[in-house]
Formats: C-alpha cells, sequence, structure tokens
C-alpha cells in the first residue's frame, strides 16, 4: 500500500473526500450506513462507486454484523452513522468484540455542539462511556485535517490489527444543522 | 389454528445439509448453533452464541464478499424476528447467493419455551416476500425438506427465505467451539485467508 500525504490544498469542508480516498487506499469493498447530514457527501461518493458494496440499513447494529460477514468472507467493511446510533449497536458488538473482527465505525456526534434538538443530547452523553464499556477503542477529531489523519490511522488499527475503532466526527466540525 | 408442527428439528437440519457442497453457513444462537453443529463441524460454518438478530446479516456481509459461493443463514424465529429490520435490508441489497432457513418451533426454546410470535400469526415469508425477496415458503415435513435442499443449489436472482416449522423441543446439546476468534480464523482460512 502506498503512503497517504495530507493534503495541504484540502478545503475545510471537503474532509469527506479526503476520508473516501483513505478508505478506498485501505481497500474498504463495502460501506454500510444508516444516513447523516454529516455524511452524505461520503455516502454518495461511495454509492457512485462500483467496486463498493453500500447497504442502507434500518438500525445500525445490522452493519456491524454485516461488517463481520464480509471480513468472514475476506472483505474489509466500513460503518457509518450518527451519534444517536451507537446506542442500537451495544449488544451486537459484542460479535466484533469476542471474535476481534476488524471494525471502523464513522461516527457524526450530535447533541453536543449548538444543538437544536434537546433529544439528541442523552444518546450524545452516552456515545462514548457506551462504546468504550463494551470494549471499542474511540478516537475523536475536531477539525479536518485530524479527522483525516484519525481515519488514516483507525483503519490501520482496524484491518491490519484486528480492532474495533469508533471514530467520532465532532458537531463543531460538522457544523450547524440548519432549522 | 395453525396446525400442531411434528418435525424433528435435528432430522431437518440434517436432511437439508445432506448434500451440502461448498456452501457457507452461518446459525444463530440457541438451538440453530446446535443443530449445524450436530450435523457435523464443518470449517465453513460460522456459529454464533450470541450476537441475536445478527445471523442473516453476517449472511449478507459474507455473500456480498463471496459471490461466488452460496450463503446458508441458518437460524431460529426468535432470532430472526429480532433482526427483522435486516429482512429489509436484504431485500433492498438483494444478493443471488444468500438463503436465510428459519427452523421455527414457535417458541423460544433456549429460555423456558416460552411462545413466540410466529405461533401467533406473525409470518416470516409474507413479510419476506413483501421486502422483495424472490421465493419464500413453508414446509412441513421431511419429504418437503428434501425437496427445499435441492433447491437451495439452484441460481436465483435474489435473496430467499424459507420457514421449516418444527416440533417445540429441546434435543440433546451438540454444542461447537465458543471460541468465535478460533471459529472466525478457521472459517477464513478455509476461504483462504491468513489469519493476522
Amino acid at each position: 500500500m502506498h503512503s497517504l500525504q495530507p493534503n495541504p490544498d484540502m478545503r475545510a469542508d471537503d474532509w469527506p473526500s479526503e476520508l473516501y480516498r483513505i478508505l478506498k487506499a485501505a481497500d474498504v469493498r463495502q460501506m454500510s450506513y444508516v444516513p447523516d447530514a454529516g455524511h452524505s457527501q461520503l455516502i454518495r461518493l461511495f454509492s457512485a462507486d462500483r467496486d463498493v458494496t453500500t447497504n442502507v440499513l434500518t438500525t445500525e447494529e445490522e452493519g456491524v454484523a454485516i461488517a463481520a460477514g464480509a471480513w468472514l468472507g475476506g472483505q474489509r467493511s466500513v460503518l457509518l452513522m450518527q451519534s444517536s446510533g451507537v446506542g442500537n449497536c451495544i449488544n451486537m458488538l459484542s460479535l466484533s468484540a469476542i471474535g476481534r473482527f476488524p471494525l471502523l465505525m464513522l461516527v457524526t456526534m450530535r447533541g453536543e455542539w449548538a444543538e437544536f434538538n434537546p433529544w439528541q443530547v442523552p444518546m450524545s452523553r452516552a456515545t462514548q462511556p457506551s462504546l468504550e464499556a463494551i470494549g471499542l477503542k474511540v478516537m475523536r477529531a475536531e477539525s479536518a485535517e485530524d479527522l483525516v489523519e484519525t481515519v488514516e490511522s483507525a483503519a490501520a488499527l482496524a484491518y491490519d490489527s484486528d480492532q474495533q475503532i469508533a471514530v467520532l466526527i465532532g458537531q463543531r466540525l460538522i457544523g450547524k444543522k440548519k432549522w | 389454528m395453525p396446525m400442531q408442527a411434528q418435525l424433528d428439528r435435528r432430522a431437518a437440519v440434517a436432511a437439508l445439509l445432506k448434500n451440502r457442497k461448498d456452501t457457507l453457513v452461518v446459525s444463530g444462537l440457541g438451538s440453530p448453533t446446535y443443530d449445524l453443529h450436530s450435523v457435523g463441524d464443518h470449517d465453513g460454518n460460522f456459529y454464533l452464541w450470541g450476537a441475536m438478530g445478527g445471523a442473516a446479516l453476517i449472511g449478507l456481509g459474507l455473500a456480498q464478499a463471496q459471490p461466488g459461493k452460496r450463503v446458508l443463514a441458518l437460524t431460529g424465529d426468535g432470532e430472526q424476528l429480532m433482526g427483522l429490520g435486516g429482512i429489509a435490508t436484504i431485500g433492498v441489497a438483494r444478493p443471488r447467493n444468500l438463503d436465510i432457513v428459519v427452523i421455527d418451533n414457535q417458541h423460544f426454546g433456549e429460555t423456558g419455551m416460552q411462545a413466540s410470535h410466529t405461533g401467533r400469526g406473525v409470518d416470516l415469508t409474507a413479510i419476506a416476500m413483501a421486502c422483495g425477496f424472490v421465493a419464500t415458503g413453508t414446509v412441513r415435513t421431511l419429504e418437503e425438506v428434501e425437496r427445499l435442499a435441492t433447491q437451495l443449489d439452484e441460481t436465483v436472482d435474489g435473496p430467499r427465505l424459507f420457514v421449516i416449522k418444527v416440533l417445540a423441543e429441546n434435543p440433546p446439546r451438540s454444542l461447537p467451539s465458543r471460541d468465535a476468534v478460533f471459529i472466525k480464523n478457521r472459517f477464513r482460512a478455509h476461504l483462504g485467508f491468513a489469519a493476522a
């Protein structure tokens, strides 16, 4: 695998293209998601890619199971969701943890920065502790540059070292939702 | 009232997998895992002891990664009921090499034989049809299971879901390894992948 240099010309709002480039370079072949506005560009990029199988999910834990199945069959998978979806995943994450299945989840945070919807706050607060309680390693990024580097190292940890990783993408980075 | 099922689950699973060829099998927690192991341990088996609701979706990820192989998710009514949304996800994904077979005793057999939804009018085959599965069916006799077994090798255009109605009883447990890392690495080695 060729080494990836950070792109100094990256625009602050173009991190999804950089994540796509990194995940492609990591040979990710399956992507599953419950949509979040913050993931919309990355979802579009993967959905247009005929070399990647994408699955839209009814609930996020389905993607944890799909990722394990993909690995059994020799493929790498990435799972996209927002923080509210982390709560749906907890018991299914037993599979990744006890089977030491590579797992990479990219979680856009809600309920922590200029949030309009109070219903997002409780799960936002529970996201990191509940992921850590079930055994995942949690990494966090608050800037586009940091995010790109974090996802690159998270992908290596997951797929090369059989780790279960959630990268939390700070709401500050994604920006305010327009109401 | 639906008729009382008489079929023995072990006889049904043995007939289903008698000529299995190179089909890869993922089994749902509880009795389907014991049933699958009772037929004979196999490197192409992935046994679940937890992750309830995940069997068919592990099957989906596997089927997508191995389009040249047939994949069977062998599970129970309780396990599949927990993963109802997954039937919609699989219907949309439309894998051509994935079958779900539900060994349906209409009860939660592992926890004291409490009645489940499938004995109270919920029809998993109707749900699967409504989600775009290309074929579904319910079988109740050993002869029908034998016919179903030959259908599992057919080339088809999308996912299928079959229900095998069985007698609600717990035969002696046949326990595969509970070490998921071992089973995972053995499964991957079977497909030619090295352990990390």
